[in-house]
């Protein structure tokens, strides 16, 4: 187990592996999002109050997930990389912060043309999620800006790990939001006690999009690693070696 | 024995570095004062862009006041570790035997009386002005209260995480304001809600509870994060 995990955080062993990965990721997910744009288009019955409006669910129920969870990730990620001083985790904190700040884009404008019809206004600052999903968009782009701003990069990668660890406070704050103010978003559809309050024919294709979307985001996580980790060690003998060799 | 006196040094570890800011502070009180004087004519601001309506001067009179005292203990916050990282002190803090964790505390206790601690003693005169009734103005000073240790803490982990860089000043409110929004919500309509005749208890207990959580994990983050910008 640890065998696989030191093998696992050597950079030319991830490079390859995650090369190897990312097909068996990308294809699922697409045919997932597949399946799941078609049954949520046609399949799923129009809502009985929303009428076909509801139907962006499936692309801003699936965003907002992802902005929580990468935060989740690149504050992991960096944790690990600050106590275990791994450098690949932090390589995964870099990457995953811009795809977590355009999820967090997403999932506001979706939310915001979806609230146009149902709330009729764009933006409703009463609402407790929309304004934490803007107050996360804040939080990745001050990770961002101090990662920018500092240049050296094993400095940059324990600042901005501090910072990761100090903003997921804020994340649990956010998830129960919902539950602290009374406003006008519809309460958790999901996660519920007594299963979701949702027709089947209408859940199991936004499952099948937050499921792809996974799949998605992890092919991207990954290229995007592959990418950091390559730049990182620009200077040593195997990265040399692969390029010589006329590799990738 | 060891044991006891050994928590006797770490608490007048943070005791020292709080009476020496404290002093430094006395010394050049412009440093003290700045940021008043900035609380209140962020104040006079709104009044002067909205109109003199007492109606809308009574119902932003909350929201303003706190988001004034919020922009007035950022801007006190940039110089939180500066001076003690350009004469070397910050040098000696990181080998003292104590904790660092301890001395980033009582620097941040310092920052707090000096910054904090002020703001809510002069926000009633500002408060009068917006018409707001005493009853209500007393939670103003109880929120801020509560809110500005909030505010000191996160800062410090803020001014420690940018102190080495050249670029600090605007990078310091985008690390800083995310994280106080959470204190500001609670903080203006907690003020807000009881001018509109509700309850309060639950806006304090946020408040009290937010600041415990950030004083349980701050200064350890401060501390990290003066070492990494010491590197």
């Amino acid at each position: 187990m640890w065998k696989f995990i030191h093998k696992l955080a050597s950079p030319p062993h991830f490079y390859r592996l995650a090369a190897q990965i990312v097909p068996w990721l990308v294809v699922p997910g697409l045919l997932l999002v597949a399946y799941a744009t078609y049954a949520g288009l046609f399949l799923a019955p129009a809502d009985y109050q929303q009428g076909d409006a509801f139907r962006i669910i499936y692309v801003h129920v699936p965003s907002a997930y992802l902005s929580m969870m990468t935060y989740m990730i690149m504050a992991v990620s960096a944790g690990i990389g600050l106590i275990w001083r791994i450098k690949l985790s932090h390589a995964v904190a870099a990457a995953a912060a811009p795809l977590g700040a355009w999820f967090t884009f997403l999932a506001l404008m979706t939310g915001s043309i979806w609230g146009k019809p149902m709330w009729g206004t764009w933006w409703e600052w009463g609402d407790p999620r929309l304004t934490s999903e803007l107050i996360m968009l804040f939080l990745y782009f001050g990770y961002m800006a101090l990662r920018g701003a500092i240049d050296d990069t094993v400095k940059a990668d324990k600042s901005s790990a501090v910072l990761a660890l100090v903003g997921a406070v804020n994340v649990p704050i956010i998830h129960f939001s919902v539950e602290w103010w009374s406003s006008l978003h519809q309460g958790p559809t999901l996660v519920k006690k007594g299963g979701p309050a949702m027709d089947t024919a209408m859940l199991y294709p936004l499952l099948a999009m937050i499921l792809g979307f996974s799949f998605l985001f992890g092919a991207l996580l990954l290229r995007r690693v592959r990418a950091e980790v390559l730049f990182r060690e620009r200077r040593t003998r195997w990265v040399k070696e692969m390029v010589l060799s006329g590799g990738t | 024995m060891t044991d006891n006196d050994e928590s006797l040094g770490i608490f007048a570890g943070t005791l020292g570095v709080a009476r020496r800011d404290l002093l430094l502070a006395w010394k050049r009180p412009g440093d003290i004062l700045n940021p008043l004087f900035f609380f209140a004519m962020v104040a006079t601001l709104f009044p002067l862009a909205v109109g003199p309506s007492p109606e809308q001067l009574e119902f932003s009179g909350p929201a303003v006041l706190w988001v004034a005292a919020l922009l007035a203990m950022l801007l006190s916050l940039n110089s939180l570790f500066l001076s003690d990282f350009e004469d070397g002190s910050l040098d000696q803090m990181l080998v003292s035997p104590l904790p660092l964790s301890a001395l980033a505390l009582g620097k941040t206790l310092a920052h707090w009386l000096t910054s904090g601690l002020p703001l809510v003693l002069v926000s009633p005169v500002v408060a009068i002005t917006f018409r707001m009734p005493f009853s209500v103005t007393g939670i103003l000073m109880l929120t801020l209260l509560l809110g500005t240790i909030s505010l000191s803490l996160l800062g410090s982990i803020g001014a420690a995480l940018t102190v080495g860089l050249h670029r600090g000043t605007a990078l310091l409110s985008l690390l800083i304001l995310p994280l106080a929004m959470p204190v500001l919500i609670f903080g203006a309509r907690t003020v807000s809600l009881v001018a509109a005749g509700d309850g309060v208890a639950g806006g304090l207990y946020f408040l009290g509870a937010y600041a415990v959580l950030v004083l349980s994990f701050a200064p350890f983050a401060t501390a990290a994060a003066l070492r990494i910008s010491n590197e």
